[in-house]
């Protein structure tokens, strides 16, 4: 959105919400300008001051390094994140200090995940969001389901072991 | 109160080359008047016998299956046949049309079973297939219809008789995505209108419409999920103070 003829953090901020305006909470606008700061930092964006206005707002631009950074990053895919689970960290620890069942937890989590599942379907149902959002919940709902069979699984494999309680 | 549906203590063995096999291990479970109750768990856990057992289609070996105040298990063939025309509608995973009868004649043909006129019975069809997205469709072969279709025309035959309950089997396990969402929202908008519903599954988008979810491994069941909590129930449905 900085690669054009430069923005206002205000702008920047609108045009993110359109996209995903039903999916994600309204941005705050502490982050935006937080990093727009942060760029501005490393010298990848400049921020010029609008002459004239007295509330000391100010248009972003990309400078030549942020335009290689936007290159280079356009060109690498994003990571895939593997063993980053909040869930999996707690049940492990909890049920190592045998502070709760396995039993417990995962029933716990099985039903979040349903009652998210149901959530996000009843979205989709409406069918009033942009492409973008509606991809957004897609995606989670293809990453709830594949939670859940995790949960099977866990489920399945300790009790083959008989540590299933 | 009467359950419209309930299994005591249902054991299922099969005798597999002189070795009794067991598919149920001792299932108990009841649904209420309006409930969408969906079983989930992996193939060979059992869900599929535990249905056939509920429907009157296979007979347990032990336990007992009540269907709307009678206990059902030691039926005859014939008074259980008589008894599903008029009070179960049935949803498959591959759909089970006549494919000689037109797309009506499949939704009417429950209705001709019980003795309604043709007339009747026309005007129901007619009603139904508006409903499910099919007006139309009436005088279609079957196998002209894709695959979301024909199973909606078999969730129209299924809701023809005003049946007590709903048992489907995998009703979205042969559908894309987009429809297996049709189907969905179909069976959750049946619920909502007061049929009760009972769904085995292993898609989890179908499980989670479900006001209760029961988890099945091993024939047994082993997680009970209630995914109403807190979601405004019909009145007389418990929770009233």
């Amino acid at each position: 959105m900085l690669a054009g003829p430069g923005a206002y953090g205000y702008e920047l901020k609108q045009s993110l919400e359109h996209e995903f305006a039903d999916v994600l909470p309204a941005l705050n606008r502490g982050q935006i300008y937080m990093t727009l700061g942060r760029l501005e930092r490393d010298g990848l964006v400049t921020a010029e001051a609008v002459a004239g206005d007295s509330r000391g707002k100010r248009v972003y631009q990309l400078t030549e390094s942020g335009r290689t950074e936007l290159t280079d990053w356009i060109g690498r895919p994003i990571p895939a994140e593997r063993f980053k689970d909040q869930f999996f960290m707690k049940f492990v620890v909890v049920a190592a200090a045998g502070l709760a069942t396995p039993r417990r937890l995962i029933g716990l989590q099985r039903r979040e995940y349903l009652r998210t599942l149901r959530e996000l379907d009843t979205r989709l149902d409406a069918g009033d969001q942009t492409l973008a959002s509606e991809l957004l919940v897609e995606g989670a709902v293809l990453h709830l389901k594949a939670d859940l069979e995790w949960l099977d699984l866990i489920e399945q494999r300790m009790e083959d072991q008989g540590a299933y309680a | 109160m009467t359950h419209v549906l309930e299994a005591r203590d249902l054991v299922k063995t099969y005798d597999v080359d002189g070795v009794g096999t067991p598919a149920l291990r001792g299932v108990s479970l009841t649904i209420d008047q309006g409930e969408f109750v969906a079983v989930m768990g992996p193939s060979g856990c059992g869900k599929s016998t535990l249905l056939n057992l509920l429907a009157g289609f296979d007979r347990p070996t032990g336990g007992e299956v009540w269907l709307d105040g009678e206990r059902i298990d030691g039926w005859s063939e014939a008074r259980l046949a008589r008894m599903r025309r008029g009070k179960v509608g049935f949803v498959f995973q591959f759909f089970n049309l006549v494919p000689t009868l037109t797309v009506g004649e499949n939704v009417e043909l429950p209705l001709r079973l019980v003795g309604r006129r043709r007339a009747a019975a026309r005007r129901v069809c007619g009603e139904l297939l508006g409903d499910l997205g099919l007006p139309g469709k009436r005088d279609t072969a079957p196998y002209l219809l894709s695959g979301g279709e024909q199973q909606r025309v078999a969730l129209a035959r299924a809701l023809a008789n005003d049946p007590a309950i709903v048992l489907a089997d995998e009703p979205t396990g042969n559908l894309d995505s987009s429809a297996a969402r049709e189907v969905l929202v179909l069976l959750r908008r049946a619920r909502d209108r007061g049929q009760t519903l009972f769904v085995v599954t292993h898609d989890a988008r179908v499980a989670a419409a479900a006001d209760r979810v029961l988890s099945m491994r091993d024939g047994m069941l082993v997680d009970e999920a209630d995914l109403e909590v807190g979601v405004g129930r019909l009145p007389g449905s418990g929770g009233q103070r």
